[in-house]
């Protein structure tokens, strides 16, 4: 049904307008946030399944014909971009319905978690590169306002950061879509696809090619134009630190996955030899930084980066292996990146800090959150039978197909390093029993007295289970990589789908 | 006259990127200013230039008559400013509000939150 390509973007929209409109009333906020992101994720599976029987989809807005209109195209890749933020959506919708303070409440923290989730979805379900840019922006004001929300100074510090670096990019973005619409005439990617291969000035459009690449990788935070992530991530709430890890840089993966797979392919060997060359880069840079760090949210921080590294590795392989590999890997680290961040506010919780070195014994005390903790950070480390195993060997398994031997030997490194990391946070945090202090007893009190954590665990419990569940029944979540890479590497089903007529 | 045009959109970006690279917040918010201008600027050149053709259809004619002004580019131009406008208007709001929180506005004063 053509009508079920919207609602990703429509449903979000209606729950943000009642949300403003009930903006006296916190408890009819929480209660329809969390309602609008169970009915989202509903229906973003039922596009999936749609996806999965029928082939990619599109439709035509306004009905205006395509390449004049704006359409909305969803193959499979989009497809599990869309489950996976609503689901993210979901479950940290959950999670801050006990966390989130009372002010941030009242001004407006759901409407807002939901204006995200429309511009996320929106983006990944565009077939108009400027339509791109716009929803882009949609996400990024939403993430603007979310990370300044609360005005602690160190929000307020990050958010300069963020805000500037983020808006260069789109600066670049438009002057790249701008140079793009009076080479070649056309803003519908489908039809850009077919355009691009006939312009009479390749270097032009290699120049828009390292155009997209800068702009989209300021977005993802590849190397070396990272360096906003881990100056801000860190100092919101933890709630909005979780949504922001699991969705903003895959938001900017996907367009870069999107644009390098149908845009420009004229030049692979160029121009994925960049991409492959700083996908290493960015995988070393990344969890070297984070050897560095000693509190909780700031390693964090710095394996999204490391991450990034391997999602970006597989679309500079360019295998159909590889770009499953990616898929995967997407799939995997938003639900692993998402779950350890909201297990950095559990251990706050209990603690009391995020400092590596004031933290400690939470194993002893609540040793089913040690183990919460465990199966994503271990996941994350790469150890079979988790996600992350499997996500890994895919990617080493398309390295060594294609021969290229150095960054599969990058790659394997930085799973040693990250294993190094997640392990020196679970001594500190987790195993070490407490370190002493002057202000110790009151602490210690407030420590003991049991923690209401149980309603924190529920959506924590539901992800590590979904990362154990994609790693036992890899075969399956496999399968639907490869699909999505096949459909994305062959782009004559997504042009017919859209413009009617094969390339 | 798109040499002219691309001079000015170089001179807008040189001038935007100096100030984002200044001490002061103030001083950001003007340059990021400067650089969404100088990217509608560009977006204007590159749509192509043609003299006093507006894309407007006359009276009783099917088609406006060749060679008339590129309407997308002018679309694409008027989203841009609406997006910049809301964004710069919370940027400086957001700037301001900085300034009243970590009590300076030298930009290499705030590294607290930098590894």
């Amino acid at each position: 049904m053509k009508l079920l390509l919207v609602f990703p973007i429509i449903i979000p929209l209606i729950t943000a307008a009642a949300l403003f409109l009930a903006w006296r009333w916190r408890q009819v906020q929480r209660g329809l946030g969390v309602c609008g992101m169970a009915v989202l994720l509903g229906m973003d599976l039922k596009l999936l399944e749609s996806v999965y029987n029928k082939g990619i989809q599109a439709v035509q807005i306004g009905s205006w014909p395509a390449p004049y209109g704006i359409t909305l195209v969803v193959d499979l890749f989009s497809a599990i971009m869309v489950v996976l933020a609503g689901l993210m959506g979901l479950a940290v919708a959950l999670y801050s319905l006990v966390t989130m303070d009372a002010q941030r409440e009242s001004f407006g923290y759901y409407p807002l978690l939901q204006i995200l989730l429309m511009g996320v979805n929106g983006a990944f379900l565009t077939g108009d590169i400027f339509n791109l840019y716009v929803w882009f922006e949609v996400m990024l004001m939403a993430s603007f306002v979310l990370l300044a929300l609360g005005g602690t100074k160190p929000q307020m510090e990050g958010a300069i950061k963020y805000v500037t670096l983020n808006l260069m990019s789109s600066a670049l973005f438009l002057a790249a879509v701008g140079i793009l619409y009076g080479m070649v005439g056309t803003l519908n990617m489908a039809d850009l696809s077919r355009k691009l291969s006939n312009v009479g000035e390749p270097g032009l459009v290699m120049t828009l090619a390292m155009m997209f690449l800068v702009a989209f990788g300021i977005k993802s935070a590849v190397f070396p134009l990272f360096f906003w992530l881990p100056a801000s991530y860190h100092t919101p709430p933890v709630a909005i630190s979780a949504i922001f890890a699991g969705l903003l840089t895959k938001v900017g993966v996907y367009a870069l996955i999107r644009v390098f797979t149908l845009l420009f392919v004229q030049n692979v060997a160029y121009t994925h030899t960049l991409i492959l060359v700083i996908a290493g880069f960015t995988m070393v840079t990344g969890v070297l930084g984070a050897m560095a760090q000693m509190e909780f949210r700031r390693i964090l921080s710095f394996h999204i980066i490391s991450q990034i590294g391997y999602m970006v590795m597989g679309l500079g392989l360019f295998t159909p292996l590889a770009l499953a590999g990616s898929v995967f890997y997407i799939i995997h680290h938003i639900i692993v990146k998402t779950n350890l961040f909201l297990m950095s506010g559990v251990v706050f919780r209990l603690c009391g800090s995020f400092e590596l070195k004031k933290l400690g014994g939470v194993y002893r005390s609540h040793p089913l959150a040690a183990v919460l903790f465990l199966i994503p950070a271990l996941s994350l480390a790469g150890l079979p039978p988790l996600s992350g195993f499997f996500a890994k060997l895919i990617l080493v398994k398309a390295g060594l197909e294609t021969e290229r031997y150095f960054i599969v030997i990058v790659a394997l490194g930085v799973s040693l390093l990250t294993l190094f990391s997640m392990v020196k946070i679970w001594t500190e945090a987790f195993w070490k029993s407490r370190p002493l202090s002057d202000r110790d007893s009151e602490l210690q009190m407030s420590w003991r007295s049991n923690n209401s954590i149980g309603s924190l665990l529920f959506p924590v419990t539901i992800l590590a289970v979904l990362t154990v569940a994609i790693g036992l029944a890899a075969g399956p979540v496999f399968n639907l990589s490869i699909r999505a890479a096949g459909q994305l590497l062959d782009s004559g089903d997504y042009i017919q789908a859209v413009l009617g007529e094969r390339p | 006259m798109e040499v002219i045009l691309a001079f000015v959109t170089g001179g807008l970006y040189a001038a935007g990127l100096y100030l984002m690279m200044r001490r002061s917040i103030v001083k950001l918010i003007i340059g990021l200013a400067l650089l969404s201008h100088a990217a509608n600027l560009l977006i204007f050149t590159a749509g192509g230039l043609t003299r006093a053709k507006a894309p407007l259809i006359p009276e009783g004619v099917l088609e406006p008559e060749t060679p008339f002004a590129d309407p997308l580019p002018q679309a694409l131009i008027l989203t841009a400013i609406v997006i910049s406008f809301g964004v710069l208007a919370f940027a400086v709001v957001l700037v301001n509000r900085a300034y009243h929180t970590v009590g300076t506005d030298d930009l290499d004063e705030m590294k607290a939150t930098d590894t």
